[in-house]
């Protein structure tokens, strides 16, 4: 299959065409991360924006990782974790949903759009289902554009007498 | 008689509490006084910034500064401090973490603006007179300081040497706290003046917290009639106990209600709210993905209910500057 991702979005202008976002893929050891080995294998193709971090569980992952990912530049961050029922460790995959559904909602109230923030079971199996979640969160997060977090400075001038009157 | 070492007092973007907090010290502000001179508080004694200007950098023992920072003003007065001190404590959750003032980060200035001066219902300013920063009168320049987008700790503006955490510190760490610092006795650079333990530790309702914890619907204090012995997480109440730093006493358990987290994150976590977030929502005692969105719907306000004090000290810091209006 061809790549995707080369594809322009009717009515994009040229900035959002090069626009490349930046993603954080935190993928499970047991399911996701070999559902992208497997995808490799097979020479199946899907947008090079991600970079794979690799925990045993999506249980693992502290949503410090998360907060962090966006504060240091990320885009978008997404979670792979076995399917219900299926997590290698019984539960963790629970604690992440369960972890999930607060922190999305915490993350759309700082102003990050819920695009950019994904939760998805990927079975070690299901190689063409990662090349459509990938494929997909990069096009909706290219349509946004960059995360622009950066906190401007606000320095005080030396002292209160020299602020210019508007 | 050798000179008393010299302390100062400062206070920022702060509701006045941690004032009120030294003046609970009771009779030991009576050791305190024996043994410092106070040179600078500007609540309780006439001291005038000019006092402080004059005297030599590193000349004062230590600074005492609370409330967070998100004026031109108060950036200026406590690099000033900075100067003249030889220690720099962050006193309160406002100083450490950014407090109540750091839910602001919400917003930004001109939403701050227009809510205190156009949109308050209890406003009358019909000709929309908003504060200016200058004005020139009689050939006089009179200024005013300039708010902040966002607000800051104290240790996202200066180096800070020692943090007392809570809102406000108790009279016990506080008279602990400045003993030490006369003593010479020092803990490390950069400590938090409190146990690193999460408040379970001392909680005295912790024999009642279950090994494992299943909570099916999240309840406010207002809505259920508290047992006041039996651990509150297991009584459905978002109780921010097990991620937060212990040493307060456990006041608020005492007083039958819930750990807001004013303490802050014991050393071994960067992010206090999302921590808090994390623990809690991992005990929901469901694996059915409507059911635990309906669970965690019923928390009307997330960000003020786990940064309640650590918004401005969290790893995003503030709301996005430029992101769609919050609803």
């Amino acid at each position: 299959m061809p790549e995707t991702t080369k594809e322009a979005a009717p009515g994009a202008t040229a900035a959002q065409e090069r626009f490349e976002p930046r993603i954080v893929a935190f993928f499970c050891n047991w399911c996701t991360y070999l559902a992208a080995d497997l995808a490799g294998t097979t020479r199946l193709k899907y947008a090079p924006n991600v970079r794979v971090v690799r925990v045993m569980c999506s249980g693992r992952i502290d949503p410090q990782f998360v907060l962090e990912a966006f504060a240091k530049g990320a885009d978008g961050v997404l979670i792979g974790g076995c399917h219900p029922g299926d997590c290698h460790y019984e539960s963790g995959n629970y604690k992440t949903l369960r972890r999930y559904a607060l922190l999305h909602r915490m993350l759309v109230e700082m102003g990050i759009e819920e695009e950019r923030f994904r939760l998805e079971w990927i079975s070690a199996s299901e190689a063409e289902p990662l090349r459509v979640v990938v494929n997909d969160m990069v096009e909706k997060i290219r349509a946004l554009g960059p995360l622009n977090l950066a906190i401007p400075s606000e320095r005080a001038p030396e002292h209160v007498e020299e602020v210019a009157v508007p | 008689m050798t000179a008393k070492p010299k302390v100062a007092f400062y206070w920022c973007a702060s509701c006045g509490g941690c004032e009120e907090a030294v003046v609970d010290l009771a009779e030991k502000v009576l050791d305190v006084t024996a043994a410092v001179d106070i040179v600078f508080w500007p609540v309780a004694l006439d001291f005038k910034r000019k006092d402080v200007e004059a005297v030599a950098d590193g000349s004062l023992a230590a600074a005492f500064i609370n409330g967070a920072i998100r004026s031109t003003e108060q950036e200026e007065m406590v690099h000033m401090l900075r100067r003249k001190a030889q220690v720099v404590v962050a006193f309160g959750s406002c100083s450490h973490l950014g407090g109540i003032p750091g839910l602001a980060n919400l917003s930004d200035r001109e939403a701050v603006m227009a809510a205190a001066y156009r949109e308050s219902p209890s406003l009358v300013n019909p000709d929309g007179v908003m504060p200016q920063l200058g004005y020139d009168e009689n050939g006089h320049h009179v200024s005013l300081p300039e708010l902040y987008d966002t607000v800051r700790t104290l240790d996202q503006v200066i180096d800070v040497d020692y943090y007392l955490p809570g809102c406000a510190p108790t009279p016990a760490l506080i008279a602990n706290a400045v003993m030490a610092l006369l003593s010479g006795n020092l803990p490390a650079k950069g400590s938090v003046l409190a146990p690193d333990v999460a408040l379970c530790d001392e909680c005295p309702r912790q024999k009642t917290k279950p090994e494992k914890l299943a909570l099916g619907a999240f309840k406010r204090p207002s809505e259920v009639v508290l047992n006041e012995e039996e651990c509150l997480l297991a009584q459905g109440v978002l109780c921010l106990g097990a991620a937060t730093r212990s040493g307060c006493d456990a006041l608020c358990i005492k007083g039958n209600m819930p750990c807001t987290g004013c303490f802050g994150p014991t050393s071994r976590v960067r992010d206090h709210g999302i921590k808090a977030m994390s623990g809690i929502a991992s005990t929901i005692g469901s694996n059915d993905a409507a059911e635990i969105e309906k669970i965690v719907t019923a928390i009307p306000d997330p960000i003020g209910t786990f940064y309640r004090y650590s918004l401005a000290a969290s790893l995003l810091r503030r709301r996005r500057l430029g992101a769609p209006a919050a609803h």
